[in-house]
């Protein structure tokens, strides 16, 4: 335990400040994310969904939780069920073998609920297109609020992705 | 040359690693499978083609090499003999290709359907020349076998699970905690990339390959090079082979740092998961800057690499071994040292070594249960030739072996990767390629997981591809996870699972 201890004091703390390095558009996009913040008075439950990606997206989405991008500082998590989450970050090309599940994820989600294509599998199909076991674009199925480009995409654009649907959601929220 | 006491022809494939192609007849087919077997040898993959007439194939990994076996069917006929029974591994293979061509083993024991989940019709073949996608069709359920008993009830999981990772299914029949039976439903990621391969340019199909399975990018790529270097008769320059190995080695590292940080944070050690997603992002961002990619896709390209190292990053390469080195080594104490982690791995998931040689448990997770293969040992491309591997393997089994494999690689990788630094040749970095060439070739790879196959089969002109089968090691180990659990409390599944982390991508394709 005194190992553990001593190697957490001489790291610090690595966490970054969030999308910054960024122009004017991040820096809306997180103060937007800020004022939902406020307004929702929690963080925003996001409930993650391969749809038949290779499993890079994951990967760089799981790296969202790492030291670094620290996302649940953000106001970020990820949850584990459809019935908690207010954003739906699906990747992949919508294999028919995963387009029921997608279907019954989305509407088990309370209202009004995000939908956030990552990747370019999950916007046209990417390399594996529309076919016998595809889909394609994932806007086909449901309505998309925002699209990350990227194969995959990387951590920091995973993030903006996110604050950019969640802006959309605000927006929503004040139309009559 | 392998296999001499059967009545086969066997020519050697061009290519740098030692392999063999023959043509089978039906009395021959299963008579190799046992002459295969009982030399010590192991089934690597079993596919199919519809060519003008249906074909199935075996590649064996024998003392000598690869050994590729091909079986025509009669004209008409839709049956081969099954080798489930031999090797139990071909059992999902077979089930795969009857969904895909439409001819199936006979007398086999399972004949249910794998990657047809009813999303196309019954009858209807992806992989016949000429197929069209037919409408999208409803969803059928699966005939899981039951458990029955007092107090047997199952547990339904997937396929969207409660973490972020892939979709499958795992159907636990259970009394309590205890797990009785564990069935698997995978197939939910299948893509048709078997189908796509044959609309993708052969110069191309790299990048296909390196997204059959997202972690395995470099092996996948790698393998569909080799196969295609093969047919054309490209040398790859000393430079580019190195690099690929480098490259090889960071995506072993990347993957070895993730897991072996959720193998802490499934046992409830998050330390462990802040250390090692720390040192993974560290990689991650330097593979961006050296190599262009976080995941190195598409880096490697027929011919040799996409870009040269800079000697800055080289620079930096090194200096980052350095680094992950001393913190691995740190974090390898503190796991060894920690009760509370080494109470979850010790004996847990076990599959021990004769049930792991019968099962034909691949690559990591096979040397964690003593089977003790690594293509890079035992046939060794440059520089691996060279720089010499020194296997890791451990007879333990259980999750708790997974993980000393996982560090033990890790730490040879890192050596491995400091002595490519160190006398990296000079040189040029890409072949240039020549003219279309048919034929057939194959590449294989030992990936993270374990090794990654490739068949390559171009038309005559050498135009298109008539035939790209990629194999994932998933395929032989995921049927050892259902062994694996069993006893163990439906808890430590996770654990057991992690401590695999088989692709369904790369299973399902």
């Amino acid at each position: 335990m005194w190992n553990v201890i001593k190697l957490i004091a001489r790291t610090g703390n690595l966490s970054e400040p969030g999308p910054q390095d960024a122009g004017a558009i991040e820096a809306e996009a997180r103060r937007i994310g800020a004022e939902l913040l406020g307004i929702v008075g929690r963080a925003v439950a996001i409930r993650e969904l391969d749809a038949g990606s290779c499993n890079g997206c994951e990967l760089e989405i799981h790296a969202l939780n790492n030291p670094y991008y620290n996302v649940e500082a953000l106001g970020i998590k990820f949850v584990a069920s459809p019935r908690h989450a207010d954003l739906l970050l699906v990747t992949g090309p919508v294999t028919r073998n995963m387009e029921q599940a997608l279907l019954r994820t989305y509407q088990a989600m309370p209202q009004p609920r995000l939908v956030v294509a990552a990747g370019v599998c999950a916007k046209d199909g990417g390399i594996f297109g529309a076919s016998y076991a595809c889909r394609g674009a994932l806007a086909g199925l449901l309505p998309v609020d925002a699209w990350v480009p990227g194969c995959p995409p990387e951590p920091l654009d995973l993030l903006r992705g996110i604050l950019v649907a969640v802006a959309r959601l605000k927006t929503a929220r004040v139309e009559p | 040359m392998p296999l001499t006491d059967l009545p086969l022809t066997l020519r050697p494939l061009a290519g740098p690693l030692p392999m063999w192609q023959g043509a089978a007849d039906a009395a021959t087919w299963p008579a190799a499978a046992h002459a295969v077997q009982e030399a010590g040898g192991r089934l690597v993959s079993l596919w199919g083609k519809m060519s003008a007439r249906a074909s199935v194939a075996a590649a064996y990994a024998v003392q000598e090499g690869l050994v590729w076996l091909e079986l025509p069917l009669a004209d008409g006929a839709a049956t081969y003999p099954d080798l489930a029974a031999i090797f139990p591994a071909a059992g999902r293979m077979q089930r795969a290709l009857y969904d895909l061509l439409g001819i199936a083993p006979e007398g086999a024991a399972d004949t249910r359907p794998w990657l047809n989940h009813g999303a196309w019709p019954k009858g209807w073949f992806p992989l016949h020349a000429g197929a069209r996608a037919p409408a999208p069709g409803a969803l059928q359920d699966y005939p899981f076998v039951p458990v029955t008993g007092d107090g047997v009830h199952e547990i339904a999981v997937g396929p969207v699970h409660a973490g972020i990772i892939e979709p499958g299914h795992f159907r636990f029949s259970v009394v309590g905690e205890k797990i009785l039976r564990l069935e698997a439903r995978l197939g939910y990621t299948h893509k048709g990339i078997d189908a796509l391969f044959a609309q993708t340019p052969p110069e191309a199909g790299h990048c296909l390959a390196a997204r059959v399975s997202g972690d395995s990018a470099v092996a996948y790529a790698w393998a569909y090079c080799m196969a295609l270097e093969s047919i054309r008769g490209i040398a790859v320059p000393t430079r580019a082979q190195w690099l690929r190995a480098l490259l090889l080695e960071r995506e072993r590292v990347a993957n070895h740092l993730g897991d072996l940080g959720a193998l802490g944070n499934d046992a409830g050690f998050a330390f462990g998961l802040t250390r090692f997603s720390r040192l993974r992002e560290d990689w991650l961002r330097l593979n961006r800057a050296a190599f262009g990619h976080r995941l190195l896709m598409d880096c490697l390209v027929p011919g040799g690499v996409a870009a040269d190292l800079q000697a800055g990053e080289r620079d930096a390469l090194r200096a980052q071994c350095d680094a992950v080195e001393t913190e691995v080594r740190k974090l390898k104490a503190i796991y060894e040292e920690h009760a509370g982690l080494q109470d979850r791995f010790l004996t847990t998931g076990r599959v021990a070594p004769p049930l792991a040689a019968h099962l034909g448990l691949a690559g990591l997770a096979g040397r964690a249960s003593g089977q003790a293969f690594d293509l890079r040992a035992d046939h060794p491309l440059p520089p691996y030739d060279a720089l010499g591997v020194n296997m890791a393997t451990h007879r333990g089994g259980d999750v708790a072996a997974r993980v000393t494999v996982r560090f033990e690689e890790t730490l040879e990788s890192l050596r491995l990767l400091r002595a490519m630094l160190e006398d990296l040749p000079e040189g040029a970095c890409q072949a240039a390629l020549p003219p279309p060439q048919g034929g057939r070739g194959a590449g294989w790879v030992e990936g993270w997981r374990g090794e990654v196959f490739v068949a390559l089969e171009l038309t005559p002109d050498g135009q298109h591809i008539e035939r790209c089968h990629c194999h994932d090691p998933s395929w032989h180990n995921w049927p050892a996870i259902e062994h694996a659990v069993i006893g163990n409390i439906v808890p430590d599944f996770p654990l057991i699972n992690k401590s695999f982390n088989l692709s369904y991508s790369g299973h399902d394709r």
